[in-house]
């Protein structure tokens, strides 16, 4: 079992939903987030004081998979979220121990999906 | 002769009008999404600020100045010259009353197209439409309808307090905006009001401010006043009512959006015919602007496919054309001496003219707004890129963001 967290641009995660869509993966997390990479952030001026390389504003996409899942998971979220321009986004990939459903306390592998 | 009863309620009148404007603004930036909201309420507040100059620099006497064959006003009252305390004739209240009153007017109007054009507009391009659409479309206009010697006033057409002159002329200049600009990108099914309850909030000092809007278009304190600003909260009420039935009928829920929306239809739809029809046609009205005003929201939009963002012309273009179509059917002399009996009272030529008055308002506007947007689009640019539009209209165009995140 993996863990997927994507990091991408907040415009683009209706287009990331439809193609996880498309390979089945229904089941996801997200949250605002805010986050700096390569990409500059926008400059804030407040009453002439300015606010250099703020934090740009993202939306990060956390989905629990099953092995099989995987890259197919990975290929759907660089479908939806590449612009090919700096600040698409990263995907991050971890193992995941365990995965319990509270309603029926099912673990591992069936309680995922 | 001055009527300083008369001046009160106008200068009273004049700050009601006022604050339709940054009300419109919060009712806007309540719908549009967060990234973007700055730059609705920042586009209300400059059209408040650089339409106040234009109208005492050139505006006013554009649209009441000295008549040039019923189709402008001399520029005589350039700079507010010779402009002073004594009333126009037939009038009862200094003139610079008058022409406070008046500006309050031409303020809003363009306030009302930023809808269709929100989240997308470039702000430099947006500031020079503004001024060229008020000098050339709105001022004109103004002058054919209300000024005495307007060829439209001669030919008798009735618009009360602006349902031509106003929320025509913006609903179809923003309908021809939204056409010019194109949809917002990867907009397809629209999206969530960031903030309702300051839409509703927005829509409530609308209705408010709106007594000023229509009971001050009487211009004196008197029945017709007094007719007028009962027919405007009835018509308001009414039209709310529908709006919410409609839409339980139609979608299977009455929403707080509906019921905003529908009220803003009813405003409209009262505002040409306020001060000359009575309180039941008033219902009337106000019902038959939400009928309309939904059929082209829900219906027609969503056929055509245009990106009216927050309907501008679904809901001013079309109750303002309802409104004006229904002053003909329903205006009567009882209410309003000074005025017009309508088909409905034996005068089936009034409704002709209002037609005729609304076919001028929709093709001048058309045409005007897409000239006046191929010139700035061509010079100055009116559409933000595709970069900018994605990041907001706030950190790329004013370089604030209207919320924060985290602290």
């Amino acid at each position: 079992m993996k863990y997927v967290v994507a990091i991408i641009k907040p415009h683009k995660l209706e287009q990331v939903k439809a193609e996880l869509e498309k390979e089945e993966v229904t089941l996801m997390t997200v949250v605002d987030a805010l986050g700096c990479g390569r990409q500059r952030g926008v400059t804030e001026v407040y009453r002439g004081v300015k606010e250099v390389g703020n934090l740009l504003h993202k939306v990060k996409i956390e989905i629990a998979v099953n092995d099989a899942f995987l890259e197919r998971t990975i290929s759907a979220i660089i479908r939806g979220a590449r612009e090919g321009e700096i600040g698409d986004g990263k995907i991050f990939v971890f193992d995941l121990n365990d995965c319990i459903r509270i309603r029926t306390g099912e673990r591992g592998g069936k309680a995922i999906g | 002769m001055i009527n300083y009863v008369d001046t009160v309620w106008m200068l009273i009148a004049t700050a009601l009008v006022m604050i339709m404007t940054p009300t419109l603004a919060f009712f806007y930036g309540g719908l549009v999404r967060k990234k973007n909201v700055l730059s609705v309420l920042m586009q209300t507040y400059v059209i408040l600020s650089v339409v106040s100059i234009q109208w005492i620099l050139i505006g006013y006497s554009l649209a009441f100045g000295p008549d040039l064959g019923g189709v402008i006003g001399y520029l005589n009252y350039a700079a507010l010259t010779g402009v002073g305390m004594d009333p126009i004739k037939g009038q009862t209240i200094p003139q610079q009353v008058f022409v406070l009153f008046q500006m309050m007017f031409a303020v809003i109007t363009p306030a009302l197209i930023i809808g269709a054009f929100i989240e997308r507009i470039k702000f430099s391009g947006f500031v020079v439409f503004t001024l060229l659409w008020t000098t050339l479309i709105y001022d004109p206009m103004a002058h054919w309808v209300w000024s005495s010697d307007g060829w439209l006033a001669k030919l008798g057409a009735l618009d009360f307090a602006g349902g031509t002159v106003i929320h025509i002329l913006a609903g179809i200049s923003a309908l021809i905006m939204a056409l010019c600009l194109g949809k917002r990108t990867g907009m397809t099914t629209g999206h969530a009001p960031h903030n309702l309850p300051l839409a509703v909030l927005g829509a409530g000092f609308l209705w408010f401010g709106w007594f000023g809007f229509n009971a001050g278009s009487a211009l004196s304190v008197g029945p017709v006043t007094v007719s007028a600003f009962l027919n405007t909260n009835t018509a308001a009420a009414a039209a709310a009512i529908t709006w919410m039935i409609l839409d339980w009928i139609e979608n299977k829920v009455p929403t707080v959006l509906g019921v905003i929306t529908g009220i803003v239809a009813g405003l409209v739809a009262i505002t040409p015919a306020a001060g000359y029809v009575k309180p039941m046609a008033a219902i009337v009205i106000g019902a038959c602007g939400s009928i309309f005003g939904f059929i082209f929201v829900t219906k027609i939009k969503a056929q055509f496919g245009y990106d009216d963002s927050l309907d501008v012309f679904g809901v001013h273009g079309i109750a303002g054309i309802v409104g004006a179509l229904a002053t003909g059917l329903f205006a009567t002399k009882q209410i309003n001496p000074g005025g017009a009996n309508g088909l409905f009272y034996g005068n089936p030529k009034q409704f002709l003219i209002q037609g005729l008055a609304v076919a001028v308002a929709v093709v001048f506007s058309a045409v005007g707004t897409f000239i006046i947007f191929k010139v700035v689009d061509v010079v100055i640019g009116l559409r933000v890129d595709n970069d900018d539009e994605y990041i907001g209209l706030d950190l790329t165009q004013h370089h604030e963001a209207g919320y924060t995140l985290m602290e």
